[in-house]
């Protein structure tokens, strides 16, 4: 029997899905990813996992997702376009298919001065939206770029990435249109703490009548303590959190902060649930994957539709 | 132009310390706009190399000559009656400057004081920019004039990129987002619609995609 994405027979048929993002380790060792993969398996309907984010080396992307698909987790592969030229990605999309890989996540990648390796030279030989097109043209036509057929088309659910907090704003949506052209069929959001603009977002997202063409899935990072609420907004790229959250957090006693970030994740996640064109949440705990299950379960998206 | 910086006077120091008589050749076109290797900058570096030597008790000779283009070879042909006298030549050219002088005397040790950077335009005075990655198929009219294979830190032709923020980029918090400008720009025209294609992929063999290019145009052939 052929293996079937299970994120898309969630979403497809109408329930609000629930993915969780997954980091590998910084060594060879599988233990960590088999631990996050036990804390996350029947409390979201796919995991992602991230591609050497912020240029740190970590273990394979697409090893962490054969990895999980044999602890039984339906996993959505991270591939970005900063480390390998179109040759290499469109092997490594052959590759994850054959491997039984149903998701991929098309991104261009933090650049390679956030991290690590500074020295590194960034590939970046096509894009994030060229690499989505690829994708598509790659499972609907069986050709790979320049149009050469292949023996056997790859199988995948295409997503995309997008920030609706970044600039210039007016000009996201129309960038979003461009994702949807190129083949994206589901979004998963930079973490929303601005609700006010995310809901100005999402209102241009359907008044375009994207909301009908692709799944949204919002994105959501429970805060650990209003340092990293914080340290996020000044350092980390693309993300804003509000004065009023950061605020809020600071309230709070440091022994209690915990506890008040997973309460504005769950609120988030509740103002999601009820916005219209919102098909779901994508829960990235950094380094917190414990937490995901509470926090599903406090959302009261627990338990996870069987399909 | 093409713009360069005087490698750090200890690396400099420490690459000519074997040679008891140099002669530094400076270049009086693209380098000399950017400050680091006319005529002026060659005065510079030849008397501090004399001092240093002298502090050390070192007995070097050290002259000094500026050719108004190092990388053409009508001007390269000065050198010739002098090159001799030499142990080797410290030059300030570009890289294509430093190459030319040692294709031309292949027995003569030519060595380079600049870093060459990059295809630039003068901002201001003392500030210069890299808008320009000489990629072999230029596409500005596209982009409203500004190039997103120099001017964005990932090369998108699909961006922004999720990281712009208040005009600036992610990777610089100096340097303004090349797409940003780019949206505003053709905005301001009403030419927006100009970005709703979707680029594909580049072909980058126009640029570094089949090793050093070469242009041959037979009716510049003497």
């Amino acid at each position: 029997m052929k293996r079937e994405s299970n994120l898309k027979k969630v979403l497809s048929a109408g329930h609000f899905a629930v993915t969780a993002e997954c980091g590998p380790p910084k060594g060879a060792d599988e233990g960590p990813i088999k631990k996050k993969g036990g804390m996350l398996k029947g409390y979201v309907d796919s995991v992602n996992v991230t591609d050497n984010q912020t240029g740190v080396v970590r273990l394979s992307s697409l090893a962490a997702c054969v990895i999980l698909k044999e602890e039984g987790i339906d996993p959505v592969l991270q591939m970005v376009t900063r480390d390998r030229n179109r040759i290499a990605l469109q092997s490594d999309i052959l590759g994850a298919s054959a491997l039984g890989i149903r998701n991929i996540l098309c991104l261009s990648g933090d650049h390679q001065s956030f991290g690590n390796q500074k020295g590194a030279k960034g590939v970046f030989d096509i894009d994030s939206i060229q690499l989505i097109h690829t994708v598509k043209t790659m499972r609907d036509e069986g050709k790979i770029i320049g149009g050469e057929a292949l023996t056997a088309p790859p199988q995948l659910f295409i997503g995309a990435a997008e920030n609706p907090f970044a600039d210039p704003f007016s000009y996201r949506v129309l960038r979003l249109g461009k994702k949807i052209r190129a083949g994206a069929e589901f979004i998963q959001t930079q973490c929303i703490y601005d609700i006010p603009r995310f809901k100005e977002w999402i209102g241009m997202v359907r008044d375009e009548g994207m909301d009908q063409k692709v799944y949204i899935l919002g994105g959501i990072t429970p805060l650990k303590s209003a340092k990293m609420a914080e340290y996020m907004n000044g350092h980390v790229a693309g993300i804003t959190i509000p004065e009023g959250i950061i605020d809020r957090m600071k309230k709070v006693p440091p022994k209690d902060q915990r506890e008040e970030g997973i309460k504005i994740a769950i609120e988030t996640i509740e103002a999601l649930k009820e916005m219209k064109g919102i098909h779901g949440v994508h829960i990235m705990a950094i380094e917190w994957e414990e937490i995901v299950p509470q926090i599903v379960e406090k959302a009261n998206l627990y338990p996870r539709p069987s399909l | 132009m093409i713009t360069a910086e005087r490698k750090p006077f200890e690396e400099i120091k420490e690459m000519v310390k074997p040679y008891s008589k140099l002669l530094v050749v400076g270049c009086g076109t693209c380098v000399a706009e950017c400050a680091a290797g006319g005529e002026k900058e060659v005065a510079l570096l030849a008397s501090a190399l004399r001092m240093e030597a002298r502090m050390e008790n070192r007995v070097v000779e050290i002259d000094e000559m500026t050719l108004d283009r190092q990388c053409v070879y009508e001007f390269i042909d000065q050198l010739t009656e002098t090159v001799d006298n030499y142990d080797a030549i410290l030059s300030l050219g570009c890289g294509a400057g430093v190459q030319a002088v040692s294709d031309v005397f292949p027995d003569m040790t030519v060595l380079p004081a600049l870093n060459t950077t990059f295809l630039g335009e003068t901002k201001a005075p003392g500030v210069w920019m890299e808008n320009c990655r000489g990629c072999g198929d230029c596409k500005l009219h596209i982009f409203g004039a500004i190039c997103p294979v120099a001017r964005c830190a990932k090369g998108l032709f699909n961006g922004p990129c999720g990281g712009s923020k208040d005009k600036r980029c992610e990777v610089h918090p100096d340097t303004p987002c090349a797409w940003h400008m780019i949206i505003e720009r053709l905005e301001k025209k009403g030419r927006l619609e100009q970005l709703n294609n979707i680029y594909p992929p580049v072909d980058w063999s126009t640029g570094q995609g089949k090793g050093p290019r070469k242009i041959e145009r037979e009716d510049q052939m003497i």
